[in-house]
């Protein structure tokens, strides 16, 4: 538990850094006025939480300030943690398809990290010593088989894959026939990146799900969209089309490694109620972490000493 | 998170005030208020949105806000101005040496902005000129990625030059260069691996490679989606290995697209291109004026419109305009209109272009079924049906919804509608119709039907 600890703290350095140096400076002040208010606005509309967010999390912030009768910004500060570790909960049974026979069907936008994030999940699993079968149903993009199947060949998964420019929901049929024949525990499925806004493209991902829905459903069934941790106020759109198409059941924040702030989880997690499950914090298999929002949220409040400590 | 559009905003905020006539600096400031929270919405950097706010403010307060009649419109006004102003000129391209030189363009920036994919379609842009260029697969790291680049150069027509995964990216430039060289190639294209931007190797792995083959252009290419970082990411891009033009993708969704503002406000770099979709053809011209108004939530018309003569086809439009002057019309013209709607893209996408529609549409849901249905009821009818539809008559009709998999009233709705048109276009007649007619020319062909 401590090292995952350590990795996310590592990982998000650069967020934390970004988000946490800007609430420091907005904590440390004297006074809860105008100015206090509009400082931490912007720091979390930098932090890309969004307008509709921030504003709902300032509102919350003023009433409880008159509530508890709060005085000095640095008492807020905890009040601000608590409140977004309130938005952020997940459910414990976040994680428990993983103990099942599941099929886990990733989508998302294009460039988001769908296959390379299914490669670290599937080597994940393996070494828990799941089997695990991969569908390549990814048929659009030029060589998205071959680079899932590079990712397979590395973790030991197997992978069911079609042509290039076949029917995805033909290449999942298959995959789900290969991993009730073969007694898989897990079924990982790619698709393509599609734009949310594409009807057709939209539709035949309503297609594949429900040849899942109609070939396995004993499984269990996770649909997880991939979000990109640099992506702003368009990543809300994405999870609430998505979200149309096929009940999402989790979600994976990728691509916060870099300066991004990752507050997007946030304005997510709180338009859509649906957990955050997985976040992307390197290249590494490892750096695909499960979503912990304690230590998330406490990184990103935490300040220098502590984050010296905890290394 | 359903924005009305700004300019409703605005017109409410100034509905109240119009019996006073005259504007307080205060009413400015609320007005600008709002378009602040529009370019937030939109993703445009808070500093950067912070400063633009102040010189629009400065030339609102100035005369020409007070004494408009229509404050809101003016304030929209200098607000489009300043920001197509800030956006830059609209004729920029990637500057090219003569046919016999090499020019070397290398493509930059985070993983899965769409460099591959935005290499190949420049490569098919400069093809189409009469240009011959090489693509050089330089992404060692991303399992596959040369393998896309292969198969993307293959639909262009671009030939692409590799050298496996066990070899430095570096080597890899030179050896592309002085193939390009030997083999008459005046572009050469580099396509990097996705990197971070506080990935300091990797970030050197760009400085080397551009002195190592003396890259002309650096062109940084960059997710529309991106938020509030898009500003860090693209400074440090600027100041590590100085780029020369900015590549916007994934134009094509509905992302109000600030960073591009951001972008261009902290590097000072063109924007060149924008990838507007799937397909390779789909890199296109930037145009700061219509940038502006999709950030402001404020619809895409221009493009609409473009969009609209670019895919109709001129030669079939005239020749369907004589013969609804006539008002001999039949199932063949209405399945040319309808193809020739449908080209366009999808409805969806064509309303959302339209100004204050886009994000009303949210909940609207265009049954683009019904376009398919009706196809398939004139493709279930013989060619005499098509061409002549008084021959229908009730057992026609019941083969046709048979045959559509439809219901017979259907079909029936069908027929009517295509009377109920050629009545109407009798009504007109003559002159009117022409003109009605030229109005609608290029826009939808001269489609008379209401779906």
């Amino acid at each position: 538990m401590l090292k995952i600890f350590e990795r996310l703290v590592s990982g998000l350095k650069k967020t934390r850094r970004g988000l946490s140096s800007g609430l420091k400076r907005v904590f440390t002040g004297n006074e809860i006025d105008d100015d206090f208010y509009d400082e931490l606005e912007e720091v979390l509309i930098m932090a890309d939480l969004g307008v509709e967010t921030t504003e709902n999390i300032i509102e919350d912030l003023k009433v409880k300030e008159n509530e508890l009768k709060i005085k000095k910004p640095a008492d807020l500060q905890q009040v601000l943690i608590d409140t977004v570790k309130a938005q952020m909960d997940t459910d414990e049974e976040a994680y428990s398809f993983e103990n099942k026979v599941s099929v886990v069907l990733v989508i998302g936008v294009n460039g988001v990290g769908k296959t390379t994030t299914i490669g670290k999940l599937a080597a994940q699993y393996r070494s828990a010593g799941k089997k695990v079968i991969i569908a390549a149903a990814d048929t659009f993009r030029a060589a998205a088989t071959e680079q899932l199947a590079e990712w397979a060949k590395r973790s030991g998964a197997d992978l069911i894959a079609g042509q290039e420019g076949s029917d995805p929901a033909a290449v999942v049929f298959d995959a789900v026939n290969a991993a009730k024949a073969r007694k898989a525990d897990i079924l990982i499925c790619d698709t393509a990146g599609r734009l949310h806004n594409k009807k057709n493209l939209m539709e035949e991902l309503r297609k594949i799900s429900r040849v899942i829905d109609r070939e396995f459903p004993e499984a269990a069934r996770e649909n997880l969209i991939v979000l990109d941790g640099t992506t702003g106020q368009n990543a809300v759109v994405q999870a609430k089309q998505f979200n149309d198409i096929m009940d999402i059941t989790g979600i994976i924040i990728t691509k916060l490694d870099g300066t991004a702030k990752g507050g997007i989880a946030i304005a997510v997690q709180a338009e859509l109620g649906v957990p955050v499950k997985y976040i992307g914090v390197g290249e590494h298999i490892e750096d695909l972490q499960k979503f912990d929002k304690d230590s998330f949220v406490d990184a990103l409040f935490m300040d220098e000493e502590e984050e010296e400590a905890a290394e | 998170m359903a924005f009305e559009s700004l300019t409703d905003k605005l017109q409410n905020i100034f509905k109240n005030l119009r019996s006073r006539g005259k504007l307080s600096e205060a009413d400015v400031k609320a007005s600008l208020k709002e378009v602040k929270m529009a370019l937030l919405e939109a993703d445009v950097n808070f500093k950067v949105v912070k400063q633009f706010i102040n010189s629009v403010q400065e030339r609102a307060v100035g005369q020409e806000v007070f004494q408009s009649l229509t404050p809101g419109q003016t304030i929209i006004k200098i607000v489009n101005e300043e920001m197509t102003a800030l956006m830059g000129s609209e004729t920029t391209e990637i500057p090219l040496k003569g046919n016999n030189e090499v020019t070397v363009i290398m493509m930059a920036g985070l993983q899965g902005a769409g460099k591959t994919t935005t290499c190949a379609k420049l490569a098919g842009i400069y093809k189409g000129k009469g240009r011959r260029p090489l693509l050089a697969a330089l992404d060692v790291y991303r399992p596959a990625a040369i393998k896309q680049l292969q198969v993307n150069g293959e639909k262009v027509g671009v030939p692409v030059f590799t050298m496996g995964d066990n070899v430095s990216p570096v080597d890899i430039a030179k050896a592309a260069y002085a193939h390009a060289k030997a083999n008459g190639n005046n572009i050469l294209l580099l396509d990097t691996a996705g990197r971070l931007h506080v990935d300091e190797e990797m970030m050197q792995e760009l400085a080397d490679i551009q002195s190592a083959v003396n890259v002309d252009s650096t062109i940084f290419i960059v997710d529309a989606m991106t938020g509030q970082d898009a500003v860090n990411v693209a400074k440090s891009f600027n100041d590590r290995i100085e780029i020369d033009g900015v590549i916007l993708t994934k134009m094509d969704g509905d992302t109000r697209g600030g960073a591009a503002l951001s972008i261009k406000a902290v590097t000072g770099k063109p924007i060149l291109y924008v990838g507007m979709g799937e397909k390779l053809s789909d890199l296109q011209q930037f145009y700061p004026d219509r940038m502006a108004s999709r950030i402001l939530g404020m619809g895409d018309v221009l493009t609409l419109i473009e969009k609209a003569t670019a895919e109709i086809d001129e030669e079939k439009a005239r020749d369907m305009n004589q013969r609804l002057k006539k008002a001999d019309f039949n199932y063949n013209d209405l399945l040319t209109s309808l193809n020739q709607v449908r080209s366009m893209g999808s409805i969806t996408d064509i309303l959302a272009m339209m100004p204050g529609m886009g994000n009303k549409l949210k909940d609207v849901d265009v049954d683009e079924s019904q376009f398919t249905q009706v196809e398939a009821i004139i493709n279930s009818m013989t060619p005499a049906e098509r061409e002549n539809p008084s021959l229908m008559n009730m057992s026609r009709k019941k083969r046709i919804a048979a045959g559509a998999g439809v219901d017979i009233a259907e079909v029936n709705r069908l027929a009517k509608m295509l009377e109920q048109s050629k009545s109407m276009m009798k009504k007109f007649g003559g002159s009117g119709a022409r003109k009605a007619m030229k109005r609608n020319k290029g826009m939808f062909g001269g489609f008379p039907f209401g779906f």
